[in-house]
Order: structure tokens, then sequence, then C-alpha cells
């Protein structure tokens, strides 16, 4: 096969590889982009987008399973739900494909050239793909890394079987009588809580002493009521040590350090996510490791020149949107623009129900980072958008520094608050204080108002509570 | 009211052209007789150009840096009667040989009330847009606190090039606004009145002509086309220090001071001797050595306007004395500027040398075509081991750098060592083998 020159070549179509190379093209860099699966990585195939499909069943499925119970105070009433779960899951097929086409349509229009394959560096400059016709060789003037994360598997618990992954799980052509989930972190609560909803029985093993860790209690407080209004028995401080013999029970070391025995169908592990740093040929290149990680400066740059790398494999905070983010600059770079990584924030959300969104310090980051803070919080219970869409509980809390009110971190957790997310991280990214938030008129009746309330709380002037 | 135009004069030499270094004028200057509109150069020799005749400058003829072709106009003037544009003598460089008064017969220029200083060039300076005046200089910023700027003001600065961290903000809580931007780049170079540091982004342009542009073309063409290797060898000069208080203190008054150059430039001739291929001049586009058999030693100079290389001729046939002099005698005249194209060209080997500054080691480029320099670096009082005890001696190392083309390694440290040599026992320089 001929080899291939280019000027970029991209490894990895997830969000930060799709991305780059996008916008490589539009800066008319002639680019490649090497991808073993179809365009869009976990985030489009098996993450973002398929769990948020789920999980909205999930929800379409517990509010009529509320009304045919008469749980609901609306006067709706209706017949028992049903579900024909296999539909479901091609109904998310379906969204998954199609993202993948438009994602390849963009690549395509910016004239960006698709070798599907795994790749895998000979030399710095140089990677060999592993094609269905053959081996393609492609030299480049740069690469870019982005070949992301993969699922943790703990070694008690080896995937296969009934030990899933979530990759396996947003791919269930059954819902599960009994779910054992094995870390409480955000994947395994968002998935846990959908199952829930679609009648699963769910335990949730997590080995720290509470669930979503990274969370104070403040914002964990409204999920994990919600957890247990559904059912889901919490088990933390419990370590899994394996499958019963017959593969149908979890086997758990509690707190109080007995064993016991969780009955499941499916055994989902959601204990973190990995870097993929093997398979593509790092020992080729030797780069300078950061832990696990891939060691990059402020401009995505790796040890070696010309290689960068960008995303998952690149450190926390594994997120898509910083992936993107670093993709769209590092094509600049490479478009010989004078770039550097100066974001301020990039928020993280959470859709369990409700949903938590956070961007910069939590109020005990920000004393650990020296601040002097001031902390407004404001509650949905009295936001009458959230009253008149069943949707009280939750807050929005304001964390900004004392003396000169500029806002250092923003949280909120609620329904449906993933889209505030959007002026959350705009304050922080602007340099807001809270003047500004305070100054600015929010749209009545939202829950966005929340957030100018929060700032007027803040300020000590707060209109509604 | 009359116009006259001066041309390029001939400034000798035989040259064709000449490069403009200086204006000493501008346009509506008033100028008089014998003032000197402009200075030229050509190789090594700058020519001031003088007015021939008294009036007011309506036109200048090329900028700094430009090379003109001799007899072309170099300024014009707008003088009091009849001007003669048809047929305008050139002006007679002032430092040609047997100046001549350059005054044109022609003109009668009144020399009458032209005493009136010259007015004031520019009205009282034109003020810019003025900075906003709520402008900081520096923002009460902690340390290591990220500067506060929105992502476009960010964007902007960093393709700009500017360091937000530098960069005061009149925002709300200090926040850097496209104003406070705009601000910055306004000030430019302009240091604020405060006593906090400021940064300072100005770029001055200066063009490099003259003599300067000489030395940077020489400099990389010898550093492109010849390979350079420089040795680096230390010479105990002790005995040669003492012979030359001895000499100094008992020399005639006529005689001149003895420098270290001098015994060097003898020791340089006895080593050349041995050693012929050092002293040569390699055209490498004709791939021809021109070995010389007599030792011109061009002696590095530095001068207000940069390095010159007067040359001491046939130094092989001077005597220590004869070198002193000639050295001296040349370095007066590089400092003035009144050296010679004569004086300052034609050496086959060079000395570099930065006297008390020497330093320790140097590398010296080598004066292009010549295959050798020979670099002085400082004397220093240094205690060194004579087998049984550390005893004070002067020393001193010679940074030398050779044509590796032309001459091996080899050839270059028996060169050095056979300078240490003399150097080192002062009497082998002035016995015959």
């Amino acid at each position: 096969m001929k080899d291939i020159s280019c000027k970029l070549l991209v490894i990895g179509a997830g969000p930060g590889g799709y991305i780059c190379a996008i916008r490589a093209g539009q800066l008319n860099i002639d680019t490649v982009i090497v991808e073993a699966a179809k365009v869009g990585g976990t985030c489009l195939m098996v993450g973002c987008i398929p769990s948020k499909a789920l999980i909205h069943a999930a929800q379409e499925y517990e509010k009529v399973e509320h009304f045919a119970a008469q749980r609901t105070p609306l006067g709706i009433s209706v017949s028992e739900p049903e579900i024909d779960f296999s539909k479901t899951i091609a109904w998310k097929d379906g969204i998954v494909s199609r993202l993948n086409n438009g994602v390849a349509g963009l690549l395509k229009k910016a004239n960006v050239k698709i070798v599907t394959g795994r790749a895998r560096f000979r030399d710095g400059k140089t990677v060999e793909v592993e094609t269905l016709t053959g081996q393609q060789v492609i030299r480049a003037e740069n690469v870019v890394i982005a070949t992301g994360s993969t699922p943790v598997e703990i070694p008690s618990l080896p995937f296969g079987g009934n030990v899933i992954s979530s990759t396996e799980a947003l791919a269930l052509q059954k819902i599960p009588e009994r779910l054992v989930v094995v870390g409480g972190g955000y994947i395994g609560l968002e998935l846990g809580t959908a199952f829930a909803k679609l009648g699963s029985k769910v335990t949730v093993v997590e080995a720290l002493p509470k669930i979503l860790p990274q969370y104070d209690a403040e914002l964990t407080r409204p999920i994990v009521k919600h957890i247990n209004e559904l059912g889901i028995t919490i088990l933390t401080g419990a370590k899994a040590r394996g499958m019963s013999t017959k593969g149908d029970a979890l086997l758990v070391e509690t707190a109080d350090g007995r064993d016991e025995r969780i009955p499941a169908d499916k055994v989902l592990v959601t204990v973190g996510r990995k870097p993929v740093t093997t398979g593509w040929g790092l020992e080729e290149i030797d780069l300078d490791m950061d832990g696990k990680f891939v060691r990059i400066d402020d401009k995505c740059r790796t040890s070696m020149r010309g290689v960068f790398a960008i995303g998952d494999v690149t450190g926390e905070p594994m997120l898509a949107h910083r992936a993107m983010a670093q993709g769209e600059m590092v094509a600049e770079i490479i478009a010989g623009e004078n770039r550097s990584w100066d974001k301020r924030a990039i928020a993280a959300v959470c859709f369990t129900d409700p949903e938590i969104v956070s961007v910069g310090f939590s109020p005990e980051e920000a004393k650990q980072a020296g601040h002097e803070i001031k902390i407004g919080v404001f509650p949905f219970a009295a936001n009458g958008r959230a009253m008149t869409q069943e949707g009280e509980e939750g807050f929005v809390r304001v964390v900004a520094a004392a003396g000169n009110h500029l806002i250092v971190g923003i949280q909120a957790v609620g329904q449906g608050v993933s889209e505030l997310s959007a002026s959350f991280a705009l304050a922080l990214e602007m340099g807001a204080r809270l003047e500004d938030i305070a100054g600015t008129i929010h749209a009545h009746p939202t829950q966005s108002e929340g957030f100018q309330e929060a700032a007027l709380k803040a300020l000590g002037h707060a209109l509604h509570i | 009211m009359g116009e006259y135009i001066i041309k390029l004069p001939d400034v000798g030499e035989g040259v064709a052209e000449a490069e403009l270094v200086e204006w000493n004028v501008k346009i509506g200057d008033l100028v008089r007789e014998d003032t000197v509109l402009a200075a030229v150069m050509t190789d090594k020799a700058t020519v001031e150009i003088p007015s021939p005749v008294d009036g007011e400058i309506i036109w200048l003829g090329g900028e700094i840096g430009q090379v003109l072709a001799i007899g072309s106009p170099l300024v014009r003037l707008k003088i009091e009667g009849e001007g003669h544009v048809a047929d305008a003598a050139p002006a007679k460089p002032v430092k040609a040989e047997a100046p001549t008064p350059a005054v044109d017969q022609k003109v009668q220029a009144p020399k009458a009330a032209e005493d009136k200083p010259k007015p004031v060039s520019a009205p009282a300076a034109r003020k810019g847009p003025t900075a906003p005046s709520t402008f900081s200089a520096n923002a009460p910023r902690g340390e290591g606190e990220k500067p506060l700027a929105s992502p476009a003001v960010r964007l902007r600065a960093k393709e700009a090039g500017v360091d937000l961290r530098q960069v005061g903000g009149t925002g709300p809580a200090g926040r850097i606004t496209h104003e406070d931007l705009e601000a910055y780049f306004a000030r430019g170079s302009q240091k604020p009145g405060a006593a906090a540091l400021a940064p300072d982004n100005s770029v001055k342009e200066i063009k490099v002509v003259g003599l300067r542009r000489k030395i940077a073309e020489k400099m990389a063409i010898a550093k492109s086309h010849i390979p350079h290797i420089t040795y680096v060898e230390e010479i105990d000069v002790t005995s040669m220090e003492e012979l030359r208080s001895t000499l100094n203190s008992n020399k005639r008054p006529d005689q001149p001071k003895l420098t270290i150059l001098p015994f060097l430039m003898r020791a340089m001739v006895r080593a050349i001797a041995d050693q012929p291929q050092l002293n040569a001049l390699y055209d490498d586009e004709a791939n021809v050595i021109h070995q010389h058999g007599g030792v011109h030693i061009g002696i590095a100079a530095q001068t207000p306007n940069g390095l010159v290389v007067p040359v001491v001729k046939h130094a092989e046939a001077r005597t220590i004395w004869d070198c002193a002099a000639e050295v001296n005698l040349l370095a007066e005249a590089a400092k003035t500027g009144t050296a010679t194209r004569e004086q300052l060209s034609g050496s086959t080997i060079t000395i570099t040398s930065l006297g008390s500054m020497g330093g320790v080691v140097t590398t010296p480029v080598i004066n292009y075509p010549e295959v050798a320099i020979i670099g002085v670096n400082k004397i220093m009082t240094r205690p060194i081991w004579d087998g049984t005890n550390f005893i004070p001696r002067k020393m001193m190392n010679l940074s030398s750098s050779f044509d590796h083309r032309v001459i091996d390694g080899w050839d270059a440290a028996v060169f050095i060592q056979r300078i240490k040599t003399l150097l080192e026992t002062p009497a082998l320089i002035f016995v015959d083998a």
C-alpha cells in the first residue's frame, strides 16, 4: 500500500481527536485521522451519548410508572407501563449511528482523510496502521495522540460473563433483574439509577465511606435521598471480593468485616477509567509520563518534538469537552498560531437524578487554596419554575473571594441543572464578580434565577429567601 | 532664489559608489558653506561631505544605508540668487587628500542676514491620543495570582505576545479589559513614572549600515565559510614580563612603551618562519592558497563605531621597538577614525586582544580569508605547582582559531607550542637560531 505523507496525523477519533482534525482541516492543514472503530470515540459510542439516551428512557418510564401508581399530585392516571427494552436500545443505537455519520460528514467536509485501523508508532514521525486491506504507513510532520481511556478492571472481577463494564451495560438486550454496581462514582450511579428506574433491583458497592466521593455531602444529599426512594441499596466501605462460583452473586466484605453474598444477574464494574497507553507503540517513542498518563505541557506537547497528546490519555479531568478544547488548541498551534492552555473553567456534570453540576472550587477547595470566601446558597424550593416542574430538590451555590467578590466556584444540584453549566462556566471564564451575576437580569420564571439569587445571597441581599 | 544640486563627489580610490552612513541635516535646515551635510563610506574609509554654498535643504538624495553612485545628486538646496541646476559641480570631500576649500565660485552667497538660528524643527511635540486616565500601571494582584481577563482579551494578548501578568486591570476586581490592553499597547516603550518596575515592549529599529554592516557581512562570511578549530594553551609569561619591564624602564625617551603585543608579533614571525602555511590567504573560490612571505599582522582594535583591523606591515622586517611604534600609530589612527584604507587592509594573519578585559578563553573568528587568528587572554598571577611548591607565576592563555580546511589541528598545535616556547623563554625571540 502506498505510504501517506501528511502534515498532521491524529490517532483516535474521539471528541478530542475529531475536533482537532476538523479544526486542522478548517486551517487548511493536510490532516489524516486514524480510528479502529467508527468515529466518535468512547463519548459517542459507549459513553456520554448512549448513557444519556438510556437515562432519558428510564426517566420517562419512571414518570409513567408514577402516574400508573397514582404517586403523582398532578392528577394524571394511566395504566401500568410496559417497556420493550430491545426497542429502547435500538432507538439509542439510532442516535449513536446518526452522530457517527454526522462526525464522519464533518471530517469529510473539512477534507480530513479517515483511515480505519489500529495505529502503531514506528517512530515519532511514522505510524503503521493495520487496515482491512493491509498495512498502511503514514508519515506525518505532527502527530496528535488522542487514544482516550478505557474502563478499569478489578483483578478479582475480570470483565466477562456477568461482569460487565459501562460499555456492555449500554448494550444490554434485557433489563437485568438484579444489578450490582461496583463503584459509586458518577458512571455507576448514572447507570444504576437508570436501571433502578427501569425495574432492576440495584445494589451499589462502594469501597469509600461515601458515594460520589468527589462531591461534598451537601451536593450529594438530594441524590442519596432519591436513590433511597428508588430502592437502591448502597453499601459503602465495602469491598468486592469476587464472583460466587456459580457466577450468580457478588461476594462482598462489608464495612464491619462481614462477608456478604449479593445475588446478581449482572455485575457492573465502574471503578474509574484508565488512559490507553498500550497497543499503539508508546514504547517505540518513549514519551515522558506523568504517572500513568502521557506528560504534556501547556501546549499539549509531549516530550517528543512534533508529538502532541490530548484528552483522557493526558490526565484528569477525563472529560470530552476538555479533550475537544485541547484538540482545537493543538490544531491552531500546528497552524502556527500562538496558543497555550489558559482555560479557567471546565464544568463537570453528573447526570444522576437530580443532576449535579460543578465548576471551579467547592467551598472546601477554595479554603484549601487559601481563599477567604463568601458563599451564597439558593434552594430550588424557593424557585417558582422548579416548583412548577416538581423539581424543588436542590440548590445553587456560589463561592466567591471575600475581598473582591470574584467568583471562584459554582455548584448546583437539581433537576435539569446540567444546562446551567453554560452560564456557570461563562461566569468563571469571564472573571465575573458576584455583582456581575447579581446585576444580570435572569429570565423569570426559570431555574437560572437561582444563580442570580445565590449571588445576591452571597452579597447579603437575596430577594426570594 | 534658485536651486542648487550637490552631487556625490568622487571620494577617491577610484570607487564608483559609496554608502550613505549619516545625514547631518534634514529638509528645511538652513546650512552655511562648509556645513557637513552627510557622511559616506567606501570600504573602510568614511568621508564627510560639506556644503559648498549657503542655502536651505529642500531634498535629500537617499536614506541611510543606501548605496549611491558617484556623481548622483546628494542634496538639493534653495539658494539666494540664481541657481545652476544645469551644471552643478560636485562638492569636494573634506577628507580627501589635500582638501580644497569647497567654494563654488559661480555662486555669490550673500552672508549677511543669515545669522538667525535655525528654526525649531517641529511645532511643539504633537500629542498622541491620551491614555485613559483611569489606567493604573499595576493592579493589586497577589503573588502567583492569575490575571483576570475574559477569553477574548486573553486571546488578543496571546496573539500580540503580551504577558497579561504585566498588564494592569481597571475592571471590577482588577479585571483586564480590552481598553487596558489597548492602553498597554499604546504605552509602548514609555516607562511609567512610578518606581515600580514596568516592562518595556519598545523595539528600536537600528539600521545596520556602514562599518557595522561591513563587520556583519565579514563575520557572516568567516563563520559560514570557515570551519574553525580553536586551540587554547596556557603560557607562563613571567620571564617575558620581567624582560618587558626591564626594557621599558631602560628605554630611550624616543622609544615607545612596550606592551606584550610586540613580543607576540615577533614570536609569531619566528614561528611562521617554520610554518609558513599559517601566514596565508585562502581563496576558497579558486581553491588557491596564497602563502605570503611578508608577515602582515592585523591588530583587531575596538573603535567607537565598532571593530577595525589596522595592519602592521612586514613585521618580519621590524624590530620589537618598531613593531611597538607601529601598533601605537595604528591604534591611534583607528580610534580617531583617520586610518587610511592602506593601513586597514592587507593583513595575512591577525591578533585579537581585549586587553585587560581579555578573559580566560575566547573563540576568535578568523579574519577571512586569512587562515589563523591569535587571541590574547588576560595575564593573571596563578599558583603553579613546580614539583615541590606552589609558586606564583604570571599566566596568560592564547585562544587561537585556525581554518581547519587548510590547517590541520596538529599543525595548529605545533604553531602555538612554538609560540609558547618563544614567549616563555623570550631570549629565543631575539637569538638567531
